[in-house]
């Protein structure tokens, strides 16, 4: 496949804002059970509209992947069949919920909701957090079997699929979640960057088994179930265009062999090796943390643009000669 | 149920590219509009097509074969690019099993591309839709054509007649009649998409002469010469010498 640098980016920016606000209240659950120190209004506040901030950037990037993005609204239609469509129902109810939290927190109207036996007091920010980590997983599956359900693109087609996207989102939101509080509440930092290791070892252990998954692939078309005739020796002479079609732009990365070696070991060493090594030397360093999210977002990059070229297409049995 | 559908005989498709021009040429002056081309005069061309002619060589040389294959959409039973548009702008007709986008509808999203596995939709790169074969839904049911023209452009202009179009539930139809007398196969049987339009396999044409055939029956003494003449009234072998 062709990878788009609109899904490449919306993709990679609101897994970061789906894995900060799940760190936020993720926080926010170990201080309500008293495990933590409750922070101010303010750090869970302005960490939302962090949060919401990336969700935005994806929600734009979203829109330069759409021929006809003035017509966009069509697309929360058909949610009973289209995990497209169930995406775009969920993205700006997950945002609606984070600039909800993130409001409940910063105007201080935060009235209690319950009181549940054994004295643990549950408030609104409570209530919201709890339904915005069940939209925020609900995204993350979502975006993952818009990939996964495609049976065709069998390097997609894994529960795998789903699984990383929400450890890939997890390990960058909990990273940038440590950045964020090493600059607004240093002395938590630590917890977050925690964290961020182990969901990040735990997505290196996912990533890692769809790669070595894939590499293992046997493609179910031939050229000879393409056309129906059984013979083993079949080269196509001619796709029927002279310049290329949608199907050769569409379908091709268009990169070398030696490109798409290269972006392997640069993602691998970029998402994972070089976020664990600066969280584990810094685990409150302003600037090691910053640098571990950047030089992580600069990974995913890369590693969503492996994640689509890798995928091939059965369509590219029909478009292989161009003549 | 009726699901309309195109049976294309391989063994008869001399790859002239008849169809693709037809279909294009029907298609890009209706009133959803042209199938919008970019480049077409100069170098790489490109442009929106229902329809293409892709050819194949089977075998090695000097054993082998050229197979013309023209593909468009398959308008499968169970399409797989239907159930993922987000805008429900692909649909499935239920009266005739016509697999169609609704242009106004389209968003340009291409997940349905994605979806097919034959690649039979292209987007339109200047109106950003996808669009792709409609079995001439403008024209079969068209009442003020002709009866006989009332068939898909693509149809009408084979050469060699290696299209046929009709419904393939119906078992008395040409198309079922085809499918069942002459082989015919869906593509890509491993997805279970279940193409409505099927394709009928080359056929070897071998003239069998036996030895016997070469040589004149009744001239069991192998000498060629004038028969003699029977007598009136008597059987005679042959036209010629009868009286």
């Amino acid at each position: 496949m062709k990878p788009a640098f609109s899904v490449i980016f919306l993709t990679t920016l609101i897994g970061a804002g789906q894995g900060l606000f799940l760190a936020l209240f993720t926080h926010q659950s170990y201080a309500l059970f008293g495990l933590l120190p409750m922070q101010s209004n303010a750090f869970y506040g302005y960490g939302s509209v962090l949060a919401l901030l990336f969700l935005i950037g994806g929600l734009i990037a979203s829109f330069f992947h759409l021929g006809r993005p003035e017509r966009a609204w069509r697309s929360a239609t058909q949610w009973r069949t289209s995990w497209l469509s169930r995406e775009v129902i969920v993205l700006p109810a997950f945002m609606g919920v984070v600039f909800l939290y993130g409001a409940a927190h910063l105007s201080g109207y935060n009235p209690e909701v319950v009181t549940l036996p054994g004295g643990l007091l549950i408030d609104l920010s409570a209530v919201l957090g709890v339904v915005g980590t069940l939209l925020s997983f609900a995204l993350f599956i979502c975006t993952g079997m818009i990939y996964a359900c495609l049976r065709f693109l069998r390097e997609w087609h894994t529960p795998l699929t789903v699984i990383n996207y929400i450890l890939l989102g997890g390990s960058s939101g909990f990273i940038l979640a440590a950045f964020y509080s090493a600059s607004a509440a240093p002395d938590q930092s630590d917890f977050f960057a925690g964290w961020a290791m182990i969901i990040t070892l735990l997505a290196f252990i996912g990533r890692g088994t769809s790669l070595v998954r894939n590499a293992h692939l046997k493609p179910k078309s031939t050229i000879q179930t393409a056309i129906g005739i059984k013979h083993p020796h079949i080269v196509q002479r001619s796709m029927g265009a002279m310049g290329g079609t949608f199907n050769t732009r569409e379908f091709f990365h268009g990169k070398s062999a030696a490109f798409m070696r290269t972006i392997k070991p640069t993602f691998l060493i970029l998402v994972f090796v070089v976020p664990l090594i600066l969280l584990a030397l810094g685990m409150s360093s302003l600037v090691l943390l910053g640098v571990a999210f950047i030089l992580q977002y600069i990974g995913l990059l890369a590693e969503r643009w492996f994640f689509f070229a890798q995928a091939n297409h059965p369509q590219n049995i029909y478009y292989q000669t161009i003549g | 149920m009726t699901q309309l559908a195109l049976v294309i005989d391989l063994n008869v498709c001399v790859g002239c590219h008849a169809c693709v021009t037809s279909c294009k040429e029907w298609n890009t002056s209706g009133s959803a509009g042209p199938l919008c081309d970019e480049n077409p005069y100069d170098a790489n061309p490109t442009g929106t097509f229902f329809n293409r002619v892709q050819t194949f060589e089977v075998g090695q040389y000097p054993n082998s074969e050229t197979v013309h294959f023209p593909k468009s959409c398959l308008h499968c039973e169970d399409p797989p690019c239907v159930p993922v548009c987000p805008t429900g702008a692909s649909y499935k007709r239920k009266e005739d099993g016509i697999v169609l986008v609704d242009y106004d509808k389209c968003i340009g999203c291409k997940y349905c591309t994605w979806a097919c596995p034959y690649g039979a939709r292209e987007i339109d790169e200047k109106q950003q839709v996808m669009k792709k074969c409609t079995l001439c839904v403008d024209r079969i049911y068209d009442t003020k054509l002709p009866e006989r023209d009332r068939k898909p452009a693509c149809v009408l202009a084979c050469p060699t007649s290696a299209r046929l179009f009709g419904d393939v539930h119906d078992e008395e139809s040409v198309v079922s009649k085809a499918i069942r007398e002459s082989a015919g196969y869906a593509l890509m049987p491993e997805w279970g998409t279940h193409p409505a339009n099927h394709y009928l396999p080359r056929r070897k044409t071998k003239l069998k002469i036996h030895e016997d055939e070469l040589e004149r029956a009744d001239n069991p003494l192998k000498v060629d010469g004038q028969l003699p003449k029977p007598g009136k009234g008597e059987p005679s072998m042959d036209d010629a010498s009868a009286w």
